[in-house]
C-alpha cells in the first residue's frame, strides 16, 4: 500500500484484501483454513504490518482523528520492536522504575538506533524530561 | 403506644435499597459529583502557537496530566475560538439537532477539561441522554458481556461464551479468580465464542504484560484495562504515567489489538488523591488525556467508582455527564453500567434506561452474562439473573440494546456444541480429558455452583501448559479442524485474520455479520426524527421475539385442555327463554355467554363448574334457592349481575364470568353500584365463591351479612393476567347478541363434589 488511503477505502479488509499483507509478507487472502491445517500459517502471518497501521493512521486523519492517527503511527514504529523490548520500555516508563533520566534516554536511543522507531524514541525522551521535572525518579519498591 | 416510630420507616429499612449507603455532599473530602469550589475556572492562553495556560495553571506549573493534555489534546488553532463560545451556548448546541456533530467534535479539540465539565453541567439528565444519542460516534448500538465463573472452569467458560455470543454481545470479556489461569480462560472463551457466528471481539483482563502476551498468541482481540486517572497522585499510585499508558496504547496497536482506556468518576476519590475536586472535573481530565494519548475509545461512566459516585447527590447524572464528554471528544464509549452500584432493582432499571433509549457504542462495559456469584469482576449492574429483564426493556421501548432473545432449544444447542468443541481442543492438545459427566453437568448448569467440572487448580495446570508449551490460536484452530469443528475453526480464523488489516483499530469498531462496523463507515448521522439509528423490521422482530408469549390460539389451547375434564363435571342444558321468578328466597345466577361452552377455566385455574358449584352450594347453605340463567346480551359483570337480579324473585342476583369475576347485585340499584364484587379473579378461591353465594342468599332474605373481602398482597395482577383477560373477554363478547333473551339452564353436577 503505497498511496494514502482515505475514508472511502475503509475497511481495508474489504476494499484491498490483496494489498493487505501480514508482517511476514503473506497476503491476507492466503490466510485460509486449508493453509492453517496444512501447517503453512505461523503467528507472524497473523501479525499486522507497519504499512497497514500507517494506512489506518491516514484513514483516521482523514476522518478527523489526528490523535488516533498519531497513536497508530507510534504503533507502526513499534511493529519491528521485539516483544520483550516493548515490555521493558513500558516498564521503564512506569513511575520509579528508571532511577534517572539517563536510563530513559538510553532506552530512547536504542529504539531509534536499533529499530528505527524515531517517533516513539522522541516520545520517551519527552517523558524523561517531564519525569525529571515532576520528580518521578523516586523509589517505589 | 410506646412505639413512637412510624413503622413505615421499618418497612423501608427492610428494603434492599437501604443496604445502599448515601454520602453527604462534602467537596473538601472529594464528595462532589458535578462541581466543587476547588474546580478551576475554565480558561486558556495561547502564546507562540503553544498552550501557555490551561484552566488557570501556567505552563511552567503544569503537572504531568496538564502537560500531556496541553501538548496532545488541545489544538492551539482551535482553542481560542472554542473557548470564546459561552458554556451555555455550547450546551444548547449539544441538544440542538440542527447543530452538526462534526462541528461540535471539532470545537472539542479546543476545549479544556474545566470547560467541558462546565458545559455538560448545564444539561439536565434528559438533555444529557438526548445529547448522548446525537453525539456518540458509531450509529449502530452495541453491548459487551462478562464471561467468567467462580471456578475458572474452562468448560463452563466455553459454554457461557457461546451463549453470550448467541445473545448478540459484540464484545466478551473474561478474567480469572486465580491470576495464573488467564491462558486457560483465554483458550476456552476463544473456542466458545467461535460457536454459532464469528465476530465477537474478545478480551482477557489480566496483568499488563501477560494480557499483551495472550493477545500476541492470538486468543484475544481487544484490551480495555488501560486505566488512566485525573490527578497526578492517583496516576502515580496506579503505577503509571500518561507516557507509560500512551506507550502501552501504541504497543497494542503495533500488535493489531483493539484497545480502549478506562477511567470513571470516583476512581481518584477511592484512591485518596481527589484534590478536593469534583468527580466530573477529574473525569474530564481523564477523557482529554485519553484523546491526547490517541486511544480510540474509553470505558467510563463510573466503572469501579460507580458505587461511590452513586452515593453522592447527583451521582447518576454525573455518570451520564462523563459519558457525554467522552462521545463529544469523539471517543468510542463503553458506557459503564458495569459495577453494580446499588442493591435496589429500581435504581438498576433507572440507571440503564437513558443508555438503552439513547443507544451507546457498548451500552454496558460488561453486563454480567453469568450469574452474580460467577462474575469475577464483581457483580454488574445487570447480570445473568436480570438479563431477560433487559431483553424485555428493549421490547418495551423498541430500543436496540444490542441483544437478541434466545429460545431454550437454541441455548442448549449452543452450550452442547461449545462444550464438545472445547473438550475436543483440550484433548487434541493433550491439555485435559473432560469426562462426559463433567460436560453434562456444565451443559445444564445455570452457574458454577451446579457443576461437577474442573477446579481452579485444574485450570491452573491447563493454563500453565498452554503458556509453557507456547500454544497459540493456530493450534486451537488446527485442533478444531482436526476434530470436525470446521465451522468453529473458520470462525476463529476469520477473527484473527482481521487483525492484519487493522480495520478494527478505528474508533468504535465492532464486527457485525462478518463486516467491521466503526465510526468511519457507520458514523452517527443523527439530525432529528427519521435520522440516525432506527430499528429495521427484521431487527424489531428479533428484539420483540421473547419466549413464552400469548396469543388467542395459546389461550384457546389452554382452555381446551380443561374442556374434557369439565364435560365430566357438569352438564348445562338450555331450557329456552328464561322467565322472571317470584319466589322470595330466589337467587338468580347469571352466567356469561361462553361459560362452560367455550371457556372452561377461571383465571385462578379452577374449572368453571367448580366455581359455579361453590356459588350454588353457598346460596343453598345461606337458605336461598339458586336458579341458573345464561346471559347472551352482555358479558359485562355488572350487567350480568343486574340482569340476574331483575329476573330473581328476591331481587338479588349473582353475575358470574367464566374467568371468575363475580358480583352480587340488586334489582333496584344503579348498574355499577353493586352489593359485593370480586374483581380480582386470579386470587379468588372456591371458599370465597361459596361465601359470596351465602351472602347473596342472606341479602335475598333481607339480612345484612358481612361482605366477603378477597385479600390482596398487592400483586401486579394486571401484568400477570391482562393479556389473557383481554383475549378471554373477546371470546365472551364475540358471543353476545343485541337483545338476545337470557336462557334458562338446567344444571347437573356430574362429578364428585
Amino acid at each position: 500500500m503505497t498511496d494514502t488511503p482515505g475514508v472511502a477505502d475503509y475497511p481495508l479488509a474489504e476494499t484491498r484484501p490483496d494489498a493487505v499483507r501480514a508482517l511476514s509478507g503473506k497476503p491476507m487472502s492466503a490466510i485460509t483454513l486449508d493453509a492453517v491445517v496444512a501447517g503453512e500459517v505461523a503467528m507472524d502471518d497473523l501479525r499486522i504490518d507497519a504499512s497497514a497501521l500507517r494506512a489506518q493512521a491516514a484513514i483516521a486523519r482523514a476522518a478527523g482523528r489526528p490523535t488516533l492517527a498519531r497513536n497508530l503511527e507510534r504503533g507502526a514504529d513499534l511493529v519491528a520492536v521485539p516483544q520483550d523490548v516493548v515490555m521493558a520500555v513500558y516498564d521503564l516508563l512506569r513511575p520509579g522504575r528508571a532511577r534517572d533520566k539517563a536510563e530513559l534516554l538510553d532506552a530512547a536511543r536504542r529504539l531509534r538506533d536499533e529499530y528505527g522507531a524515531a517517533t516513539v524514541a522522541a516520545f520517551v525522551e519527552e517523558a524523561a524530561e517531564v519525569y525529571e521535572r515532576r520528580g518521578l525518579f523516586r523509589f517505589r519498591y | 403506644m410506646s412505639d413512637n416510630r412510624w413503622r413505615r420507616f421499618a418497612d423501608w429499612d427492610a428494603r434492599p435499597l437501604r443496604l445502599d449507603k448515601f454520602a453527604r455532599e462534602d467537596p473538601e473530602n472529594g464528595f462532589a459529583a458535578m462541581r466543587s469550589p476547588r474546580d478551576p475556572a475554565a480558561a486558556v492562553a495561547v502564546e507562540d502557537g503553544r498552550i501557555a495556560m490551561m484552566d488557570g495553571t501556567a505552563a511552567a506549573d503544569f503537572d504531568m496530566i496538564d502537560r500531556f493534555i496541553a501538548a496532545y489534546h488541545l489544538d492551539p488553532a482551535i482553542a481560542p475560538e472554542a473557548m470564546a463560545i459561552p458554556a451555555l451556548e455550547l450546551a444548547r448546541r449539544l441538544v440542538d439537532m440542527t447543530a452538526p456533530r462534526a462541528e461540535l467534535v471539532r470545537l472539542a479539540h479546543g476545549l479544556t477539561p474545566a470547560r467541558l465539565a462546565e458545559v455538560v453541567g448545564h444539561l439536565s439528565a434528559l438533555e444529557m441522554a438526548f445529547a448522548y444519542a446525537k453525539m456518540r460516534a458509531r450509529r449502530t448500538p452495541g453491548n459487551q458481556g462478562h464471561v467468567t465463573n467462580a471456578k475458572d472452569d474452562p468448560l463452563q467458560l466455553a459454554a457461557d461464551a457461546a451463549i453470550a455470543v448467541g445473545l448478540g454481545f459484540d464484545e466478551i470479556e473474561t478474567t480469572q479468580r486465580v491470576a495464573r489461569n488467564a491462558w486457560s480462560n483465554a483458550l476456552a472463551c476463544a473456542v466458545g465464542a467461535s460457536v454459532g457466528r464469528w465476530g465477537a471481539l474478545f478480551q482477557c483482563a489480566s496483568e499488563e504484560a501477560e494480557e499483551l502476551a495472550i493477545a500476541m498468541a492470538g486468543f484475544t482481540s481487544y484490551a480495555e484495562t488501560v486505566s488512566v486517572y485525573g490527578s497526578e497522585g492517583a496516576f502515580v499510585d496506579g503505577d503509571d504515567t500518561p507516557w507509560s499508558k500512551a506507550f502501552l496504547a501504541a504497543a497494542y496497536a503495533s500488535r493489531g489489538v483493539k484497545m480502549r482506556a478506562t477511567s470513571g468518576g470516583g476512581a481518584e476519590l477511592l484512591m485518596g488523591f481527589h484534590q478536593s475536586q469534583s468527580l466530573l472535573y477529574l473525569e474530564a481530565r481523564c477523557l482529554c488525556l485519553q484523546r491526547a494519548m490517541g486511544v480510540q475509545g474509553t470505558q467510563n461512566g463510573g466503572i469501579d467508582g460507580a458505587p461511590v459516585t452513586m452515593s453522592t447527590p447527583g451521582g447518576a447524572r454525573e455518570l451520564m455527564a462523563e459519558n457525554l464528554i467522552a462521545v463529544w471528544l469523539d471517543l468510542e464509549c463503553a458506557s459503564g453500567n458495569d459495577a453494580r452500584p446499588t442493591e435496589s432493582e429500581i435504581r438498576v432499571g433507572a440507571k440503564i434506561m437513558p443508555y438503552l433509549v439513547a443507544g451507546s457504542d457498548l451500552i454496558c462495559s460488561g453486563m454480567g452474562s453469568v450469574l452474580k456469584y460467577d462474575n469475577s469482576f464483581n457483580p454488574s449492574l445487570l447480570n445473568g439473573e436480570e438479563l431477560e429483564d433487559f431483553l424485555v426493556l428493549q421490547r418495551d421501548f423498541e430500543a436496540d440494546g444490542g441483544l437478541t432473545p434466545m429460545g431454550e432449544d437454541r441455548a442448549m444447542a449452543l452450550r452442547e456444541r461449545a462444550l464438545a468443541a472445547v473438550a475436543a481442543v483440550l484433548e487434541h492438545l493433550d491439555l485435559a480429558r473432560p469426562t462426559p459427566a463433567m460436560l453434562a453437568s456444565v451443559a445444564a448448569a445455570s452457574g458454577s455452583n451446579d457443576t461437577a467440572s474442573f477446579t481452579p487448580g485444574d485450570a491452573s495446570r491447563i493454563s500453565e501448559a498452554i503458556r509453557a508449551r507456547g500454544i497459540t490460536v493456530i493450534d486451537a484452530i488446527r485442533a478444531l479442524a482436526a476434530r470436525g469443528f470446521a465451522d468453529e475453526a473458520e470462525n476463529l480464523l476469520a477473527l484473527v485474520r482481521l487483525r492484519l488489516s487493522g480495520d478494527y483499530l478505528q474508533t468504535s469498531a465492532l464486527v457485525r455479520d462478518g463486516r467491521v462496523l466503526s465510526a468511519v463507515n457507520d458514523p452517527n448521522d443523527y439530525a432529528g426524527p427519521g435520522t440516525g439509528y432506527r430499528l429495521d423490521p427484521a431487527r424489531r422482530e428479533a428484539i420483540t421475539g421473547l419466549r413464552d408469549t400469548l396469543d388467542e390460539r395459546e389461550v384457546l389451547r389452554s382452555q381446551e385442555m380443561f374442556r374434557k375434564a369439565e364435560a365430566l363435571r357438569a352438564r348445562y342444558r338450555s331450557l329456552g327463554d328464561a322467565a322472571a321468578g317470584t319466589a322470595p328466597g330466589e337467587v338468580v345466577i347469571g352466567l356469561s355467554p361462553a361459560f362452560g361452552t367455550r371457556l372452561f377455566k377461571t383465571l385462578a385455574g379452577e374449572g368453571v363448574s367448580d366455581m359455579l358449584r361453590a356459588v350454588v352450594e353457598g346460596v343453598r347453605e345461606g337458605g336461598g334457592a339458586p336458579r341458573i340463567v345464561r346471559m347472551l346480551h352482555t358479558a359485562d359483570t355488572s350487567f350480568l349481575g343486574l340482569s340476574a337480579a331483575r329476573m330473581s324473585g328476591s331481587g338479588v342476583g349473582v353475575g358470574l364470568q367464566a374467568k371468575g369475576t363475580a358480583v352480587i347485585h340488586q334489582a333496584d340499584r344503579l348498574p355499577h353500584h353493586n352489593l359485593e364484587l370480586f374483581s380480582n379473579a386470579p386470587i379468588t378461591t372456591l371458599d370465597h365463591y361459596r361465601r359470596l353465594g351465602a351472602n347473596a342468599a342472606a341479602y335475598a332474605l333481607g339480612r345484612d351479612p358481612e361482605p366477603v373481602v378477597v385479600p390482596t398482597r398487592g400483586e401486579a395482577l394486571g401484568a400477570r393476567f391482562h393479556a389473557e383477560v383481554a383475549l378471554i373477554y373477546a371470546i365472551e363478547t364475540g358471543l353476545c347478541r343485541d337483545g338476545a333473551a337470557p336462557e334458562e339452564i338446567a344444571l347437573d353436577f356430574t362429578g364428585a363434589p
